[in-house]
């Protein structure tokens, strides 16, 4: 079942994490990541994959991300779009 | 071709004359002779001093096309440089070779000066910043040439690098152009990189802002080297030249490093009475060095030299009679440039003294331990320190690849993971020191000893230390942060690394 979701954000740009900003996109726009890096060149594509994944494990198929990475492992990573995608998905409940 | 450590080295670079590719540590054989400065007149009571920066450059006859250089003792604190780039641009001089014996962040100035044509290549140890971006993205005109400390020295020895004028800050300087660099308030310690350039350059001006009386003593570098004098306002941010004693660091991870590395060197077979040894000025280095007291203290063992890059912890060794002698090239801090002052037990040397491979002997090669630090290492022990995770010129090559060859043991501390990044990896993706000269590489999550030095391996068996193979700190690595994608360079070389010996170890190309 596709979910509905309300702007949200997880994370911090201190060392090691990354500041995840989760926007909900139009019915059939896709998933689209900006992302920013200082480990871009070496694990640019290893991020956008783990930010897809966890998308899709959570049933978002259209959203907007706009990930600040500050050479967060994927552990970190994950975490921080689980939050997100809760928080995304609370506002929808509070406001419901 | 291919070089010994499997890197290619294009046949031809463009502005490098007779590429050698590096073929081991000592298998290249020098011939020839020395080179020297022209042979000039002086009469008595000449006078050397001129009232500004443009006299001197009409004095020495700079030309189009001349190579000039400075030394970079005044750190992240130096005027010198950026003043007589600026001033030789306001001559309309062009296509010069600038060789300092490296660059720092300051000098990020000249920028402009290289984008105007004034300066068309660098010959240098290393940059940062936004010079090291620019030397990358192959902006200059002729590919820049990264040299070790010694081997500038051998280049400059040799007339690989001939330097036509030199212009030389000066702490403290007579009228006659004897200079030092412990005394005046830009005082930064230690000339020793400037010695070479003074020996050998055609023309030689001293740029200072302590003009003193004749005779000042004492003297670091002789008037008989110095052509002429211009004293200016200020040759330096005391601030940016010298910082205050730096603080042994609270950071766990350095300290277990720190920790590690005089475990391994405790163990070495190399901890003895009158053992001698290097430090870096990196925050495990210093740790390092804190730990070492403790222990050198314990077992009642004391170092017959140190050697450096000299910082306050070496110095309070010192002080404290657990070194008998200090021989020092740069200067780091406050305490280190005060001790070359004041204790005669801390002797100043020049870089060929410190480094060159191709004198009679630099001192490296009486080392025994050095501990280095790294960018990035690789399976093969092969070192990177000039290039970051984007293939960036972000750093030096320094003493790294002189200390490595010359020191019995060698030891290069890393954290295994810097934010996301390996640093044990399975390609570096720049080789400044080549592993066969690296014997330790100690990180917070294990020890690793080349596989060529099967006799350390064996004394570290009793030591109390998370030994393992290279390849399991590169796979601990790659576990928490994934295998890293190569960065793409395009074929365009933007700068050769040289080994100490004048032979390519690597080259850098331009990130695509």
């Amino acid at each position: 079942m596709l979910m509905n979701i309300q702007p949200s954000q997880a994370g911090t740009v201190e060392s090691n994490d990354i500041l995840i900003i989760l926007n909900p996109a139009e019915t059939g726009s896709g998933i689209k990541i900006d992302l920013t890096s200082p480990v871009l060149k070496k694990y640019g594509s290893q991020i956008k994959i783990v930010i897809q994944e966890v998308l899709n494990g959570q049933g978002i198929v259209d959203a907007h991300v706009s990930a600040n990475d500050r050479g967060a492992l994927d552990c970190t990573i994950r975490a921080r779009m689980m939050t997100a995608i809760d928080r995304a998905k609370l506002g929808e409940e509070v406001q419901g | 071709m291919i070089n010994a450590i499997g890197r290619e080295i294009p046949e031809n670079i463009a502005g490098i004359k007779n590429i050698k590719p590096y073929s081991g540590p000592f298998a290249y054989t020098p011939a020839g002779r020395l080179t020297g400065p022209t042979i000039i007149l002086n009469k008595p009571r000449s006078e050397k001093v001129l009232k500004s920066i443009e006299q001197a450059i009409d004095a020495t006859g700079l030309k189009d096309g001349m190579t000039i250089s400075f030394h970079h003792h005044f750190r992240n604190g130096d005027y010198v440089l950026n003043m007589v780039v600026a001033a030789i641009a306001r001559k309309g001089i062009r296509d010069l070779t600038l060789a300092p014996s490296s660059l720092n962040n300051i000098n990020e100035e000249i920028i402009p000066y290289i984008e105007q044509g004034v300066i068309t290549a660098i010959e240098t140890s290393g940059a940062r910043g936004k010079l090291g971006k620019l030397l990358t993205n192959g902006k200059m005109k002729k590919t820049t040439i990264i040299r070790s400390h010694g081997g500038r020295a051998r280049a400059i020895e040799c007339g690989e690098l001939h330097i036509d004028v030199a212009f030389l800050g000066a702490p403290a300087c007579d009228t006659y152009g004897n200079m030092n660099g412990v005394e005046g308030k830009s005082a930064c310690g230690s000339l020793g990189y400037a010695m070479v350039d003074a020996a050998y350059a055609d023309k030689v001006v001293a740029i200072t802002d302590h003009l003193v009386p004749y005779p000042l003593y004492p003297v670091s570098i002789p008037q008989t080297q110095v052509d002429y004098i211009v004293p200016v306002e200020a040759i330096g941010d005391p601030k940016g030249i010298a910082s205050g004693a730096l603080r042994i660091s609270k950071d766990p991870r350095e300290l277990l490093i720190a920790q590690y590395a005089t475990t391994a060197i405790e163990y070495s077979g190399y901890f003895n009475q009158d053992y001698s040894i290097q430090l870096g000025s990196g925050g495990a280095s210093l740790a390092a060095a804190q730990f070492l007291k403790e222990k050198m203290k314990q077992q009642g063992i004391t170092a017959s030299f140190g050697l450096g890059g000299v910082t306050a912890p070496f110095i309070e060794m010192l002080d404290e009679g657990l070194i008998k002698a200090i021989y020092d090239v740069q200067d780091f801090d406050i305490p280190s440039i005060q001790s070359m002052k004041k204790n005669a037990n801390h002797q100043e040397m020049s870089a060929s003294f410190y480094a060159n491979p191709h004198n009679r002997g630099p001192i490296v090669n009486q080392l025994d331990v050095v501990i280095l630090s790294a960018t990035e290492v690789d399976v093969d022990f092969n070192v990177n320190v000039i290039t970051d995770s984007n293939g960036v010129i972000m750093g030096a090559v320094g003493g790294h690849q002189d200390t490595a060859a010359g020191a019995a043991l060698s030891i290069v501390v890393a954290p295994l993971l810097r934010g996301r990044l390996p640093m044990v990896i399975d390609q570096v993706h720049t080789v400044c020191t080549p592993g066969e000269t690296v014997d330790i590489i100690v990180t917070e999550r294990g020890v690793a000893v080349n596989p060529r030095r099967k006799d350390l391996r064996d004394n570290l068996r009793e030591a109390n230390i998370p030994l393992m193979d290279i390849e399991e700190l590169r796979d601990i690595a790659y576990e928490f942060a994934g295998k890293p994608d190569p960065i793409l360079v395009s074929d365009e070389v933007a700068a050769a690394v040289e080994y100490r010996d004048g032979t390519l170890i690597d080259v850098i190309r331009k990130p695509l």
